[in-house]
């Protein structure tokens, strides 16, 4: 479902003597559908800059990225608009949302933009917000006061809604109390039983145990220290 | 599928200085575009050129018309593009003064626009009025008051429900949120972003606000000088920024 072939990437700093950094070279994996990949590293090795580059946030300098049948490192923004629509979910590790719309909206969204109906959208998003035990006085207000780990969930709730075929997940664990951090791995379960292809970013070991079934370590894509 | 609006080439001169310089982009059906650069950048010029108020040097703008497909803009005739300004095509300007007639009631605001594309029956008319006033969050016993008695989020609002009440496929606008308190954007960002989604609009937005374009954009046009420097998916080139002015721009937002 993901695959990855000898992708590279480096920064230019314009404005500060035009420095290239190079953050990665000849990185290459693929998962199939139903299975789950934990991407693991030292901080700065480069697991979010892979993960935005497939997500098509930032650039890849070069190499192939197919997603389905797409290939993010030379699509056309609205053919990445597009797959990110129906395709490629991606569950940040902030959430980032208009202000004042409800956490009901929030969260629905993702089914109506994937053309589902306003119905279904908000019967999911009822069930993923109560799966994770957001209160329901909450929900008819604006996700931008929410605590941090309320936060996180409307986030993952919301990454959720729609089942898309292949789903990034950075830190879904993150922040989460017990209860909260087994209902996310149970999500993660079941969108593995469903077919997706996930890749996935976890510091919590025990959470990668469970659901992962392979590591794969992107130090061996960071290039080596020049100078 | 066609594109909606496609420019090809756009290049307009003020005497020797360059406004803005052969610009080209497709807009397809349902997308929002922001385009973004400092004063003088020449976004307005741009903005004004595609939506037929200034008439540029160079270039064509080719728009899927209803009746016979896509057509070149600037070859139209004069009344022919007034129709489509009137139809098809929404502006809303920076200053609600500009877009409003502030002598007219909201109501008439309103419903002159469906007057103009032949509605009559008065009812249908201050009954759709009110319901486009309700949709951007005007109250009803505002109906008659004039566009000087409101506030200028309200006068904002206002343009807005003037210029969408006809149901048009391509809105432009120009700093939709520009001189309004923070509160004030949000309710309005919240508003268009809906009214966006529920009637498949496409836009293209002209501002300097990045976090505006971030929240409504789906893509971003990035001028200098008069010259499109960079274009891309709009949190790709907000988070992955490849020129140097993009880079500069970007890192001089302030954070809240």
């Amino acid at each position: 479902m993901i695959r990855i072939s000898d992708v590279s990437k480096s920064f230019v700093l314009h404005n500060q003597g035009s420095a290239v950094i190079p953050v990665m070279e000849g990185a290459s994996l693929s998962v199939a559908p139903g299975e789950c990949v934990a991407l693991v590293g030292n901080s700065g090795a480069g697991k979010s800059t892979l993960m935005r580059m497939i997500y098509g946030n930032y650039l890849a300098g070069a190499g192939r990225i197919m997603v389905g049948d797409v290939d993010v490192a030379r699509a056309e923004p609205r053919e990445i608009l597009t797959l990110r629509r129906e395709v490629l979910g991606y569950v940040s590790q902030f959430l980032r949302v208009v202000p004042r719309v409800p956490t009901l909206e929030v969260v629905a969204e993702p089914v109506l933009a994937a053309g589902g109906s306003a119905g279904n959208g908000e019967a999911r998003a009822r069930e993923l917000l109560a799966r994770l035990n957001i209160p329901e006085r909450l929900w008819s207000l604006s996700p931008t006061t929410f605590s941090g780990g309320e936060q996180q969930r409307v986030n993952i709730a919301r990454g959720f809604a729609h089942g898309f075929p292949a789903l990034l997940l950075d830190e879904p664990t993150a922040s989460l109390d017990a209860t909260n951090r087994a209902v996310v791995l149970a999500l993660i379960e079941e969108a593995k039983a469903r077919g997706a292809a996930i890749i996935g970013i976890f510091h919590d070991a025990a959470a990668r145990e469970r659901v992962c079934d392979r590591e794969i370590d992107v130090s061996g894509f960071t290039p080596a220290r020049a100078a | 599928m066609t594109p909606l609006l496609s420019v090809q080439g756009v290049t307009k001169h003020y005497g020797a200085r360059l406004g803005c310089g052969d610009v080209n982009f497709d807009l397809w059906p349902g997308e929002v575009m922001g385009i973004v650069g400092e004063s003088g950048s020449g976004k307005s010029t741009l903005l004004s050129c595609l939506s037929g108020q200034l008439a540029p040097d160079a270039g064509k703008v080719v728009f899927d018309t209803r009746a016979e497909g896509p057509r070149d803009v600037l070859t139209m005739s004069e009344p022919e593009r007034r129709m489509l300004a009137r139809t098809d095509w929404a502006f809303v300007h920076q200053n609600a003064r500009d877009g409003l007639r502030m002598g007219v009631s909201a109501g008439g605001n309103v419903g002159e626009r469906l007057m103009a594309v032949g509605a009559r029956n008065y009812a249908d008319i201050r009954a759709q009025a009110i319901d486009w006033l309700g949709r951007v969050e005007i109250s009803e016993d505002r109906v008659d008051d004039r566009p000087r008695a409101f506030s200028g989020g309200m006068q904002q609002r206002l343009q807005i429900a003037r210029n969408l009440v006809t149901g048009p496929r391509l809105v432009f606008m120009d700093e939709p949120t520009g001189g309004l308190d923070v509160s004030v954007q949000a309710r309005l960002l919240d508003l268009l972003r809906g009214l966006v989604r529920e009637m498949g609009l496409s836009a293209v937005i002209v501002t300097h606000d990045l976090a505006v374009v971030r929240l409504l954009a789906d893509r971003l046009m990035v001028m200098k000088g008069g010259q499109v420097v960079e274009t891309g998916l709009t949190d790709q080139v907000l988070d992955d920024p490849q020129h140097g002015y993009t880079q500069l721009l970007v890192s001089s937002v302030l954070q809240v």
